[in-house]
């Protein structure tokens, strides 16, 4: 392990130079645990996130992350991570599918016990039957809790997000949970391009002193919140507390706002903004969608391409002024419930043009041309299918 | 036609819409909000200036960053915030020493508590208040609560970012900005023709009186517990 010296953030998110590594997905998030300071690490490694963990494990036994152990399950996982940053530590975790539903009763508690912690979710299929397949229904499980989720599209994402969201989650104005969510296997297995800062800097430790609550302190709500409990008697006061508790939360999460503009370069990207039909996507379908679009574009079709990098705070306004003259919006998914043409359309005026779907999940992969039949579609091209027996 | 003024004073209704929400942001260094519009220090100290010198029961909330002598910066500020007091007529000094909840027994003369602060401020009939040295999480539920269902005017001093829900918000307040703060006040109190000789708030009546020189951990009545350990506790009244 080289020695690493401390930078500024804004130094080593933005300005500092940077290599370019040929790595996995989970390579780029241990990757950004090593520039992180991270105080300690704990997990209970499930398939597919179980190989960032194991490099996270390697990174503790090299010195660059101070403690780490394998919990007894996700739920003991994720309730001994908020206990760590309550007590001052900077934290990482990740979990997948199943592990994630078993350690969700505790991960949804972290926004309002304002714990700031990164999370990797590395997506899988969670309903019955069992399948380790990417498939990424679970990010919707995590939309409603006060979280800020980041999916990221690809390995240079991972590695971004994760080092930014150590950043965005300590600011006093936000301190919330980040999540770092993407395509288990499609990302987290496999290789890809990504440009790094030098691993011999680090960023500042965390100051737990700087926080908008004040750390360790057992005997303020929401440590004590069972016992000394503002919320559970049943009057206007404590019905009201827990009111403007839940609004502070959902404030942060829109605080964070202007720091993802500021090191992640804002919650969209637009490739075509002067486009007719526009496919909006996040994580690997964002990938796809980058693909139609270059296909589109190679046969001289209006397509654009929002891609959501952000979906909590979910960017309502970049998304209205991206898609204000869109005739048709194409919205590729990789579960079968599409969360995210839910959000679209829940945030522009008319809602009608949204086309819902394609959609795959169970773990199939989404192909290009599935996209670009949709497309034809909206442009009201005529493709003849060829069947090749 | 005047500016929309997006935070004023309340009360807002049964469940007030964060400032947040309503699309107040924090003010960038160097700045302040104002009825939750960004706008410079001097303009938005001016104004919480007028509200502390004309409005009834002017009362500073300090808490717990400005109460307990951390290091040399609380204590300097704790100074600071005497100071201003000392300059602000009939002012009052209700403290916000901790955060945990003292349903449904709080002295709303003795102390302001964030989970349920509007007690406090109707109790005392208070219509200008500051809140200093309050971790920003529980100065904002209690400012949002106080809008909600008081017509207080509310000002933040704020040692971090600011705070949305607060009539006037400074923000990387410290000593120095406090005294700054106070030579506005002061202006400002001569312009209006206001005429004060600067003397130190009354003791808090239900505080009792505290000999520094023979200090226990019992001295501190119901707050003991902060200071001692739970083994063997007691919890009698649960529901």
């Amino acid at each position: 392990m080289p020695d690493q010296r401390v930078v500024e953030p804004e130094y080593l998110l933005l300005e500092a130079p940077r290599e370019k590594k040929f790595i996995t997905g989970s390579q780029a998030f241990a990757e950004a645990v090593k520039r992180a300071n991270v105080d300690i690490a704990i997990a209970y490694p499930i398939t597919p996130q179980s190989e960032t963990m194991h490099l996270v494990g390697d990174l503790y036994a090299q010195g660059y992350v101070k403690d780490y152990y394998r919990a007894e399950e996700e739920y003991g996982a994720m309730s001994a991570i908020a206990g760590a940053v309550r007590g001052g530590a900077r934290a990482f975790t990740a979990t997948s599918g199943p592990g994630l539903l078993r350690g969700l009763e505790a991960i949804v508690s972290w926004p309002g016990h304002r714990i700031p912690v990164v999370l990797g979710v590395m997506t899988r299929v969670v309903n019955a039957p069992l399948s380790i397949q990417p498939d990424n229904i679970e990010i919707s499980y995590l939309l409603n809790a006060g979280l800020v989720v980041l999916h990221a599209e690809n390995q240079q994402d991972v590695f971004d997000f994760t080092l930014a969201g150590f950043v965005i989650s300590e600011k006093v104005d936000v301190y919330l949970p980040v999540v770092v969510a993407t395509e288990g296997f499609f990302v987290t297995h496999a290789k890809g391009y990504v440009q790094m800062p030098s691993e011999d800097m680090k960023l500042p430790p965390r100051d737990p002193y700087k926080a908008p609550v004040p750390p360790t302190d057992c005997e303020i709500p929401p440590a004590r919140i069972q016992r000394d409990a503002p919320v559970q008697k049943s009057n206007f006061m404590s019905y009201l507390i827990h009111a403007v508790w839940q609004q502070e939360v959902w404030s942060a999460n829109r605080r964070a706002m202007k720091w993802i503009y500021k090191y992640l370069g804002g919650p969209v990207e637009v490739v075509n903004p002067d486009a007719e039909v526009f496919i909006v996507a996040s994580g690997c379908a964002a990938a796809q969608g980058r693909e139609a679009q270059r296909y589109a574009e190679q046969e001289g079709l209006p397509v654009g391409l929002v891609k959501v990098k952000s979906l909590r705070p979910f960017p309502e306004k970049e998304v209205r002024e991206a898609l204000k003259n869109a005739k048709a919006v194409i919205v590729p998914e990789h579960n079968i419930v599409g969360w995210l043409a839910k959000e679209v359309k829940s945030v522009i005026p008319n809602s009608g043009i949204v086309i819902d779907g394609p959609r795959v999940y169970g773990g199939m992969t989404l192909p290009v041309e599935l996209i670009m039949e949709e497309i034809y579609k909206a442009l009201g091209i005529k493709k003849e299918k060829k069947t090749v027996v | 036609m005047a500016e929309e003024k997006l935070i004023t004073p309340g009360p807002a209704g049964y469940i007030p819409t964060p400032g947040a929400f309503m699309g107040v942001e924090l003010p960038p260094p160097g700045k302040a909000l104002l009825y939750g519009k960004i706008v410079d220090e001097e303009v938005a100290m001016r104004e919480a200036a007028k509200a502390m010198l004309t409005r009834r029961n002017p009362t500073i909330f300090p808490g717990p960053l400005v109460l307990w002598g951390w290091n040399a910066a609380a204590m300097e500020k704790a100074k600071a915030v005497l100071e201003l007091a000392m300059e602000i007529p009939n002012c009052r000094i209700i403290p916000m020493p901790d955060y945990r909840p003292k349903y449904p027994k709080i002295d709303p003369e003795a102390e302001i508590n964030p989970n349920h602060p509007n007690l406090t401020i109707l109790h005392n009939k208070i219509e200008a208040c500051i809140f200093v040295g309050v971790h920003c999480h529980y100065a904002n539920l209690s400012l949002r609560m106080i809008r909600a269902g008081t017509n207080c005017f509310t000002i933040a001093l704020c040692a971090e970012m600011g705070h949305e829900d607060a009539m006037v918000s400074l923000r990387d307040v410290h000593a120095e900005e406090i005294r700054r703060f106070k030579d506005v006040l002061v202006q400002v109190r001569n312009e209006l023709g206001i005429e004060w000789e600067p003397k130190l708030p009354p003791e808090n009546p239900s505080l009792p009186k505290e000999d520094w020189t023979k200090i226990s951990p019992l001295d501190f009545g119901e707050y003991a517990a902060l200071l001692m350990p739970r083994k063997g506790e007691i919890v009698e009244e649960t529901e």
